[in-house]
Parts: structure tokens; C-alpha cells; sequence
């Protein structure tokens, strides 16, 4: 793939067209730059996301958003919207974590009045969230009452204590996703996620303290509830062992399924079924499932994040409420209007981030009027943006955006070339307090490793598809 | 018999070689533990058995990897002997390990991606990539 194979359609959007290969449904539209594409160029991003135009029932084309890198089978930075039923879904086009996604809590309490003690709210907060490899969450139960939180999701936080009814409407679907069903859920999947109810994991999962810096949109940054100079709280998870097992037994499953009703893919990890067939509702009960558990997950850590403030700031403006958690690794069933007819789709979003705007159902009554909160997390030690949702996004991109900085450097390159204890002096320098359970680990997410998330948001922005509303940086970085 | 690490962007993508499929199979599983940087602890070694079907090579190489993985993470345990007999489309193993005391990154999923077992003249070889 090169740029002669793209057109260009102006500054920030290009297509890869129908025809570039015969066995491609859609075309494939991407959000980019020219200089975030040619960071992409010698990957396989783009031949991926010409993979992902070739599941059947594809409505629309395959969007490809400024963050995209290499995965597996599906770019990470992809959307796909499939017809609903008779469309397929894909396991591995939404991803091993299953509802990897990000929660933002905010406050009252300014930096001025935290500096001193932020060294012991990193060590409160490393204690109180369980992080890195290893099994033990926030809480550990047994098979019937995680059923409960498979089938629940946030409804079981509620219930038990971990959670707010405002928290639950500042949550995704509520943070309960209809239609899961545990039953399809393995015991396998099941026992590893028993444990780990309540707990970070490794990799580029993190849990950040930030300080809210520039406002973009005042009356937006004022109903999300975020003030300038004030501390907030960022936190990356997903599904764990559970979410990781469930896609893992049922791409396994689906590779004799293609068989089954006829499709050809490109690539094996692609492999989907027909969601009006028991194979592919049997996956949707089972990754709604996994979701709810990555919705309580955060929940949970969130519970965790909120006692560590309590026990160190003995004032009510130190109260986290919650800004909103969202999903960046999910397939949601959703209406969308698609080349002129309104259409029942499941949005397959891969490192891409939900983004409805304003007046869409399911947002809760205060963000009617100026969309959904769009959580778009920088590299560590950098900076994160708080976007929202546009109409344009519900027309563009099936109301999808950004999710991150996106990287650049392989793991193996970033440790080669970063030492994890002189990045974390670096960072320590810069007034950032860190804590993290690998230095190799912190190596790999050296901020040379991703994108410049400013010009991520920048191209989002310039596109229409959310709209810049607050920058912060970070001062506590937690990493597993 | 080896393995190296690939070019990837955001996961781990290794080719591996062998003599024979079992090998193949065996330096994988091996590549996991020197990517991940796993740990042993000293006590009794800890054995275990299994037998696993596949639709294809490539399937069952996936469903062993995985297992390994989920040992790895549900027993604490690492294997570093592993005695493999593969027939057709079945798969039984013979592994020996020790409990894992520490690794530094775990392994999420193993992946179909790029994955195509091919027979050379050496033995065969394939391509794998970890999501992590």
C-alpha cells in the first residue's frame, strides 16, 4: 500500500476505493494527515483495514480513525458497521479485551491544594487498585454471583454498594449491555475472571491522577463537570483474563463456523458469524457479557480510586464524581442513518471510541444538549483530551471517534532504545509521581512510542466528528 | 529450531522454525516464555497432560498455545519440557514445568493472524502473533 492507491479527498480524509481489491465490499475511508498516514505506511494498518471491507453485510464503508496502528486481523483505530441480523459479527473486530475502555472521574480540588500530598496518593492508590500480573481484584467471587455481574453489569455495583445511580448514568448503555448472556460464557473464561474483578492487569492499562489545563468549551467543560486547575482521575481497563478467553474460544469456534455458512476471508483471525444464526448470537450474549464485567471492573476501581482521595483529602470538594466511562473495544447493536436508510447495525468499534452527539438516545439528560464526553487518553506523561460528541459523527462515522495517541514503536524498539528507571526519573522530574509494577513495561509506553495525540484530536476535530472541550496532564501515573 | 521477533507496532509477532510439527509446537511455547520473561520458582516439578482436536494445523497449534497460556495464568505454572505427539487433526501433550514466581509481561491471546504453517526443506515454519 502506498499513496497512489489512496485519494486523497482533502486535508484530513482519504478513501481506499471499492475497487483496490476484488474482494472488497466497501470502500474504506480514512481520517488522517498525510504525516499520521506515512507513520502508518510501512505497517499493515491499511492492508488490514481493506481486510475488514470484505466481511459480509457491511453497511457503509470501513471508517479508519487518525490513532490506527497494526493489530491483528482488524486495524486497531477501525470501525465496521454490519447489518443487523443477517450481517456478521467478529470477535476479532472487536478484540481479545473486550470493552478495554476508559472511565474519567473529576473534582473540585485543585492542584495547589493536592500538591503536597500526591506522593501518597499514588502509594494509596497503587494499594487500593490492584494492578500487574496476577489474579487478585478488588473482590473475588464465586461462579454464581459472577454470573450475576456477567448478566448485570453495573446493576450488581449498584446493588452491592460500589456504585451511584449517577455513576450508572454516566456509563455507556448504563453499564449494563442487554442481551448478555452468561451461559455462553466458559467456565474457563469464567475462572479466570473470578479473581480479577476489580483490578488494572498489565500492558498499556493505567490509572492516572490529571489536572484539568486548558478549557476549550466552557459551557461543555462546566455540564461535564470539568473545572481548570482541578484534579481528575483516568482509568484504562478492560475484561481481563475473562474478556481475553471469551474472544479466544470463539474465534477458535468460528473458524470451522466460515465453513459452515459459506464465507471467505482473507485472514482467519477476521472470522464472524451471520448474527441471526445460533453461533453468532451465542458470541453476542457472550461478549455483552464480558463487557458488563469490564463496566464492574472499572466501577470498581473507580470505588477504589474514590477511597484513596476520601482518606487523603478530608473535603467534600475532593469528591470524584464521574465524568463518564466508555468503551473503545465493542460491538453494539445501534440504529444509524447509512447512505440515506435509517439501518439496525452492530457497530464494530477497535480501538474507537464511541461519540454520539447531541440529542442521541441513551445519553443521559444532562449531556442531551452537548453530546456524549469522548475520553481520547495520550501517551503517559503526556496529555489526555476530553472531546464530545458531534452530530457530524453520528453522520461520518457512525458515531464513533478517536481512542488514543495510537503508537508508533514497537515494544521491542521502544525498550531498546528507553530505559524504564531513567524514564520514570524523567518523568519524576516533570513533577509526575509514578508508580509501576515493571520497568521494562514502563519502557514500552514511553511517549516516543505513540503519536502526537494533539494532532490526533486536531484531525478529529478539523473532521467534525467531536469537538475539543478540555486538555489535561497528568501528575500520578499508576501502571500494572 | 528457534525463533525471532518481527517487526509490530502494538503486539508480538515471532517466526518460528523446526524439524518437525511437534518441535514447532515446542519452540513456540518456548518463544511465549522468553518474550514474556517468565520466572520459575525451585520446588517439585508439575506435570500435565492433555489432548486437544483441531480443525487444521494451524488450529491446533493456536488451542495448545492457548492452553499453555491459561496454565500459565489459572496454575501459576511454566513449561519448559514438553513432549508432543501430533496425528492428523489431534494433538496429546506431555508437558513438565515449574510454578512461575514472576513475568514481566503476560501474553493476552495467541492469534490466527498471519498464521500459516509452511513445510520446507529444512522442516517448517510459520509466523505467529501474541496479542498483548
Amino acid at each position: 500500500m502506498n499513496f497512489e492507491n489512496l485519494i486523497r479527498l482533502n486535508k484530513y480524509e482519504w478513501e481506499i476505493p471499492q475497487n483496490y481489491r476484488s474482494d472488497m465490499l466497501v470502500p474504506v475511508r480514512l481520517f488522517a494527515t498525510r504525516e499520521l498516514l506515512e507513520q502508518v505506511m510501512d505497517d499493515k494498518s491499511l492492508e488490514q483495514a481493506v481486510n475488514a471491507a470484505t466481511l459480509p453485510g457491511l453497511a457503509g464503508p470501513v471508517i479508519v480513525m487518525p490513532d490506527m496502528h497494526q493489530g491483528y486481523g482488524f486495524p486497531i483505530g477501525g470501525v465496521a458497521a454490519t447489518e443487523f441480523p443477517q450481517g456478521v459479527v467478529s470477535p476479532g473486530a472487536i478484540g481479545y479485551d473486550i470493552n478495554c475502555g476508559v472511565r474519567l472521574l473529576a473534582s473540585n480540588l485543585e492542584l495547589n491544594e493536592a500538591r503536597d500530598d500526591l506522593d501518597t496518593l499514588a502509594t494509596l492508590l497503587n494499594k487500593y487498585c490492584p494492578s500487574g500480573v496476577g489474579k487478585a481484584g478488588v473482590v473475588k467471587v464465586k461462579i454464581p454471583e459472577l454470573d450475576r455481574i456477567l448478566r448485570d453489569g453495573s446493576r450488581w455495583a449498584l446493588k452491592n454498594g460500589y456504585a451511584t445511580e449517577a455513576d450508572l448514568s454516566r456509563t455507556e448503555e448504563g453499564g449494563r449491555l442487554d442481551g448478555a448472556n452468561p451461559d455462553k460464557v466458559s467456565e474457563r473464561a469464567k475462572t479466570r475472571g473470578r479473581e480479577q474483578v476489580g483490578s488494572l492487569g498489565a500492558g498499556n492499562h493505567f490509572i492516572e491522577v490529571e489536572v484539568v489545563g486548558e478549557i476549550f468549551d466552557e459551557k461543555t467543560a462546566a455540564v461535564f463537570g470539568l473545572r481548570a486547575g482541578c484534579l481528575a482521575v483516568q482509568i484504562h481497563c478492560g475484561s481481563r483474563g475473562l474478556g481475553h478467553q471469551v474472544c479466544t474460544d470463539y474465534v477458535q469456534q468460528f473458524q470451522s463456523v466460515v465453513k459452515k455458512y459459506g464465507i471467505e476471508l482473507p485472514d482467519r483471525e477476521l472470522v464472524c458469524a451471520p448474527m441471526d444464526t445460533p453461533e453468532g448470537a451465542a458470541y453476542l450474549g457472550a461478549m455483552r457479557a464480558a463487557a458488563n464485567f469490564a463496566f464492574v471492573n472499572r466501577q470498581l476501581l473507580a470505588y477504589s480510586a474514590r477511597r484513596a482521595f476520601e482518606e487523603i483529602f478530608k473535603t467534600d470538594k475532593a469528591h470524584l464524581h464521574q465524568v463518564y466511562d466508555i468503551a473503545h473495544n465493542m460491538g453494539k447493536v445501534e440504529t444509524h442513518e447509512i447512505e440515506g436508510r435509517r439501518l439496525k447495525v452492530c457497530v464494530h468499534r477497535k480501538g474507537a471510541t464511541r461519540a454520539f452527539g447531541p440529542g442521541t438516545p441513551g445519553l443521559p439528560p444532562e449531556y442531551q444538549s452537548t453530546g456524549q464526553p469522548v475520553l481520547v487518553p495520550g501517551s503517559m506523561g503526556t496529555a489526555s483530551w476530553v472531546l464530545a460528541g458531534t452530530e457530524t459523527s453520528m453522520q461520518r462515522s457512525f458515531g464513533s471517534s478517536c481512542h488514543g495517541a495510537g503508537r508508533v514503536w514497537s515494544r521491542s524498539r521502544a525498550k531498546k532504545q528507553v530505559r524504564g528507571d531513567e524514564l520514570r526519573r524523567e518523568l519524576e522530574a516533570r513533577g509526575i509521581k509514578v508508580r509501576a509494577g515493571s520497568m521494562p513495561g514502563l519502557a514500552e509506553e514511553t511517549p516516543q512510542a505513540y503519536k502526537d495525540v494533539d494532532m490526533v484530536v486536531e484531525t478529529v476535530s478539523a473532521v467534525g466528528i467531536a469537538k475539543k472541550v478540555a486538555r489535561l496532564r497528568p501528575v500520578v501515573v499508576i501502571k500494572g | 529450531m528457534g525463533f525471532e521477533e518481527l517487526p509490530h507496532t502494538a503486539d508480538w509477532s515471532i517466526r518460528v522454525w523446526a524439524n518437525d510439527l511437534p518441535a514447532l509446537f515446542a519452540e513456540a511455547a518456548r518463544s511465549m516464555n522468553t518474550l514474556s520473561g517468565v520466572q520459575s520458582a525451585p520446588g517439585p516439578r508439575r506435570k500435565r497432560e492433555f489432548e486437544i482436536d483441531g480443525s487444521d494445523s494451524e488450529s491446533l497449534l493456536v488451542t495448545f498455545l492457548s492452553e499453555i497460556l491459561y496454565a500459565q495464568e489459572d496454575e501459576e505454572t511454566v513449561f519448559d519440557t514438553f513432549d508432543i505427539q501430533i496425528s492428523g487433526q489431534h494433538l496429546s501433550a506431555n508437558l513438565e514445568g515449574d510454578r512461575l514466581r514472576a513475568l514481566s509481561k503476560p501474553i493476552k491471546a495467541v492469534t490466527f493472524h498471519d498464521l500459516h504453517i509452511q513445510y520446507t526443506k529444512h522442516g517448517c515454519e510459520t509466523t505467529l502473533v501474541f496479542d498483548v
